[in-house]
């Protein structure tokens, strides 16, 4: 059974996105994820200053098996990328909620956050 | 309805992840595909290859048949228990499949197939086999492991009864020696030393049991492809198939055409062979940030097309991502580039195996 944080938000895509106090949307991909992708190996992210929409792919993981899009669970422009992964994207396996977080997104429509899912609306969802 | 080996349950009871495999439920992975990876190279590791085919060729014109049926020549085998690396072509030249043979006396021989092409190779043999007297067996009754990696020979013999161990010990490579029912050669698909053991379905288990004691890491589907890509060893299906032949394949060495032997395929390749070659097979080493993966475009440095990628990978032990690649046989130089999503991202073509006795040899 994977780990699913409570507080979070949940997107289909397997991405999860947490508020971070101030109105900016982190954005990381669920422990679920990168245990179904397998040790990851390279990271493309978004680049600081890119507006982005909701549900479009704005990010790519690949690990060594096989590539998988990104999706934006939010709209908004992208404030912050997590350069780390470059070098070392495997933190995305070792911390999928906190060393591993992908971007962030300072958002358009806050309330688009309440368009995800609960930790277990999701839980539901990787069981079907 | 999906196939299972008899280790099925020793797989879940190890916590793999299952995957279909050509109609197969098959581990990919245990854990870290990369630490598996890695355990292959520096120590050793154990594969569940039982989804494969097993064939046994018995009859006075079990050389004959075999001589007519593959782009090698079993007649290089000239010693009982002796393995050949060979394709099987139809009659354009394409590949229906690539197999080992084993020669086990003048009236004797053991294929070992892939198992997505099993059924298709079975009807394809039987199309021919009544020219020749020659009985041909699929051994559904028997299943088999691979045992590979610098150590693995070493912690194989402890669990063999010791004059087999002694045996096993001893022999040279791609050579096999087989005891009652149990049948050992050592070969493999991952550019280590080791070995690969055909025994009754119904020991398996025991022997994987005692092989996991020995300290050998249980190693699934996916870092099989990568040391399999690392070594430069081709994967039917991705690497080649029936539209392409032996010399469009990097298997141009494995044919054995320089001779009145008659084949099928023979007639293709030499017309093919006359008529000159187009495409070649290379290595290729990701300069740039991404990862090769089969079906992406190669262009030239200018842009031109020259072909596609075949197989491509993260490459564990080089720690960059690594292909094969099917390219225009006119480029010149050792430049070019590879589309990965909308980016062209530079690339160099080398040499390959990438990687020989476990370090980099690019």
């Amino acid at each position: 059974m994977s780990n699913l944080p409570e507080e979070l938000k949940y997107a289909e895509t397997h991405e999860w996105a947490r508020e971070d106090g101030t109105g900016n949307i982190i954005v990381g991909i669920t422990d679920h994820a990168q245990e179904s992708l397998g040790d990851l190996v390279f990271v493309e992210l978004p680049e600081v200053g890119d507006e982005v929409e909701a549900g479009s792919a704005i990010a790519v993981v690949e690990s060594v098996k096989a590539a998988s899009d990104i999706y934006a669970p939010v709209s908004g422009e992208i404030i912050a990328i997590n350069e780390l992964l470059e070098d070392e994207p495997q933190l995305i396996n070792s911390g999928p909620y906190d060393e591993g977080w992908l971007f962030e997104i300072q958002p358009s429509n806050i309330s688009e956050l309440e368009d995800l899912m609960s930790a277990a609306e999701y839980q539901t969802s990787i069981e079907e | 309805m999906t196939l299972r080996t008899p280790l099925y349950d020793s797989h879940i009871s190890l916590g793999a992840k299952m995957v279909d495999f050509a109609g197969w439920e098959m581990p990919v992975t245990y854990g870290s595909q990369v630490e598996e990876h890695h355990s292959v190279r520096r120590n050793a590791g154990v594969f569940d290859v039982s989804h494969m085919g097993v064939v046994d060729l018995e009859g006075t014109q079990a050389q004959a048949f075999l001589r007519f049926l593959l782009a090698n020549d079993v007649s290089k085998l000239d010693k009982p228990g002796k393995a050949l690396y060979s394709c099987l072509l139809n009659e354009q030249g394409g590949i229906l499949d690539d197999l080992i043979v084993y020669f086990i006396d003048p009236n004797r021989y053991r294929v070992v197939v892939n198992a997505a092409t099993r059924e298709k190779d079975l009807a394809w043999m039987a199309r021919y086999a009544s020219r020749f007297d020659v009985a041909v067996s699929p051994r559904k009754d028997l299943a088999m492991l691979a045992v590979q990696g610098p150590l693995a020979i070493e912690k194989v013999q402890p669990v063999l009864e010791p004059s087999y161990a002694e045996t096993v010990s001893k022999l040279p490579r791609f050579c096999s020696a087989a005891r009652a029912e149990w049948f050992i050669a050592r070969t493999g698909y991952t550019g280590e030393d080791g070995l690969e053991i055909i025994l009754p379905s119904n020991e398996i288990v025991d022997l994987w049991n005692q092989i996991l004691a020995q300290g050998v890491t249980p190693v699934g589907l996916g870092a099989r492809d990568t040391l399999r890509l690392e070594a430069g060893m081709s994967l039917y299906g991705a690497d080649m198939d029936e539209t392409t032949t032996p010399f469009e394949s990097g298997l141009g060495w494995t044919v054995a055409l320089d001779s009145s032997r008659d084949f099928l395929g023979k007639d293709a390749l030499v017309e093919q062979r006359q008529r000159g070659v187009t495409q070649k097979m290379v290595g290729l080493l990701l300069e740039g940030r991404g990862v090769l993966r089969h079906n992406q475009r190669v262009l030239s440095p200018n842009g031109e097309s020259l072909g596609r990628v075949t197989s491509g990978s993260f490459s564990p032990t080089l720690q960059r991502s690594i292909a094969l690649a099917r390219i225009d046989k006119s480029l010149e130089g050792d430049c070019c580039k590879v589309e990965i999503r909308d980016k062209q991202i530079l690339a160099k073509i080398v040499k390959y195996p990438f990687v020989k006795g476990g370090i980099a040899n690019i």
